[in-house]
């Protein structure tokens, strides 16, 4: 009785502090998810699918490159090649993660941490010292959450009324956003920093090349990241050093 | 438009689910081929740089802005500034430069 008593009082303080870990992500999120908003707006989305589309995903880059398949019109298994593309990184994340949990954790609450893994979830949840509580997680997800989809909603709604100075400028977020997560990593590993070079020349050329022009921007994505990736993990194989920095 | 968008949003939603799922729920074994764990590993960084250049030159009502935003953002990035700063210090140049461009 006693041990639940304190492992209900523990759960408490991990929900306390996911949130308070969570509240500078959840600004950051809404912030970004609005300029997000701007491109799904492009694409045709009305703020409810924004705010849905966000709410399921919760990935950007994976949303952005959904948005261009939809402006393009393409068909459902470009979609979901496109967003196994996009969102692989999750997948090394969770694997990651899976050793982090307790091995008695309840399925229920690997399903449910499992739902929002972002490069900053993740980011807080591995730092936890000890196997992590998932009402850690939770804490961190109630303002993470809302403030991604609300964000969306909000980029669309407001796309329309705002300036177009204002939504130009705001536009960028997201690419500053792309930016932040690949260009660390760059500075430290040099074949990381040959793959952003490599593809932007790459994605630069294929913009403007006959055939593949003619392409859609979803279709170049797929194309150029197994290329790109293949042809640096043949070069460049990963010492287990480089898998560390998947588990610190 | 001849495809439903709930049912584009589905389909994205669904695989998103699977690949955050399927490692801490069925497979739980780290992947061991080299290859595979290579690729995976370089996967983020060349999707995200091909999906950032030449997009963020459209994004801005002016490419010059667009390619400035971009010098910037990676300059931030590399001297150490936070994901947030870097993406609030891009939004700001593209403001600062299309009042005159």
């Amino acid at each position: 009785m006693e041990i639940q008593t304190s492992a209900l009082g523990g759960h408490r303080r991990a929900l306390a502090e996911g949130f308070r870990d969570g509240i500078p992500i959840g600004l950051g999120y809404l912030a970004v998810a609005f300029s997000l908003g701007i491109a799904a707006k492009k694409a045709g989305l009305n703020a409810f699918q924004g705010f849905l589309i966000s709410l399921l995903n919760n990935a950007s880059a994976g949303e952005y490159a959904a948005f261009t398949v939809i402006a393009a019109d393409a068909s459902y298994w470009e979609m979901a090649l496109i967003t196994l593309i996009t969102n692989a990184r999750y997948l090394l994340m969770s694997c990651s993660l899976s050793q982090k949990f307790s091995p008695d954790t309840p399925m229920l609450h690997r399903l449910l941490v499992g739902f929002d893994v972002t490069d900053e979830l993740f980011g807080i949840a591995i730092s936890r010292p000890g196997y992590l509580d998932p009402f850690y997680s939770y804490g961190a997800f109630l303002p993470a959450l809302p403030g991604w989809a609300v964000g969306t909603a909000l980029g669309i709604a407001a796309g329309s009324i705002l300036p177009a100075r204002i939504v130009s400028a705001l536009s960028v977020a997201l690419f500053g956003m792309f930016l932040a997560i690949i260009i660390p990593p760059a500075r430290k590993n040099r074949a990381v920093c040959l793959c952003v070079l490599a593809s932007f020349a790459a994605s630069g050329l294929s913009a403007v090349l006959p055939w593949l022009r003619t392409l859609s921007g979803g279709t170049r994505t797929i194309l150029l990241t197994v290329v790109i990736a293949s042809a640096a993990a043949l070069l460049f194989p990963i010492s287990d050093r480089e898998d560390a920095e998947y588990d610190a | 438009m001849t495809h439903n968008i709930y049912l584009y949003i589905l389909v994205c939603a669904g695989v998103s689910f699977a690949i955050r799922e399927l490692p801490l729920t069925l497979i739980r074994k780290p992947i061991r081929n080299r290859f595979l764990r290579s690729f995976l590993y370089y996967v983020p960084y060349v999707t995200l740089s091909v999906m950032t250049f030449p997009s963020i030159l459209q994004a801005t009502e002016s490419p010059a802005a667009g390619l400035c935003a971009l010098v910037f953002g990676m300059a931030a990035a590399w001297f150490g500034a936070n994901l947030f700063q870097v993406a609030v210090g891009c939004c700001g140049i593209v403001l600062i430069l299309e009042c005159f461009l």
